[in-house]
């Protein structure tokens, strides 16, 4: 997660008490008025991508993963954009993102081809895996 | 290996733009 984090973005953190400034200023500016807030801003300082409230290792890093893959999804790189949901799905598979990580993945290459067969590959893998979870029922609309 | 935390916000956002990286920026009450 560690590695993830300072190869990927540029880490910045302002404190409750010990940055109460700056704390009450960019929390105003990106609406954050709790903590833990994570925000992922892309190079100009945009929000792409909010995770709210504690959550363990592996659940927090592919939320931080999911933010990233999100952010080429809608830069329409869509192949750097599969990959990304994709691993997620195969390195952190019991995480509460991957469920959603895979039919964005569905998604994405969808984009890339055009081929409409990636979405039904998408339903069709959620009747193996995730079969309980919210998007494996958006996904059934594709089967 | 920790995660290496910088508390200059408006400088980070200037470096980002520069660098074209994203910024996580935590919102914590965490123990420094």
């Amino acid at each position: 997660m560690v590695k993830f984090v300072n190869e990927t973005f540029i880490p910045a953190r302002v404190h409750v008490k010990d940055d109460a400034e700056a704390f009450k200023r960019y929390g105003e500016q990106y609406n954050a008025h709790w903590t833990p807030t994570v925000l992922e801003l892309d190079p100009n300082g945009e929000e792409f991508y909010r995770l709210e409230g504690f959550l363990p290792n592996d659940d927090f890093l592919a939320q931080l993963e999911l933010g990233r893959a999100h952010m080429d999804f809608k830069k329409g790189k869509w192949a750097a954009a599969e990959k990304r949901f994709r691993e997620i799905v195969d390195n952190l598979p019991q995480a509460e993102a991957a469920p959603e990580a895979m039919y964005w993945a569905g998604v994405s290459h969808y984009k890339a081809t055009n081929d409409a067969g990636a979405l039904k590959e998408t339903a069709k893998a959620f009747t193996q895996r995730y079969e309980d979870s919210s998007w494996a029922k958006k996904a059934s609309i594709w089967a | 290996m920790e995660i290496k935390f910088r508390h200059d916000v408006d400088t980070v956002l200037k470096e980002a733009k520069k660098q074209n990286k994203p910024i996580l920026l935590d919102f914590s009450a965490a123990p420094m």
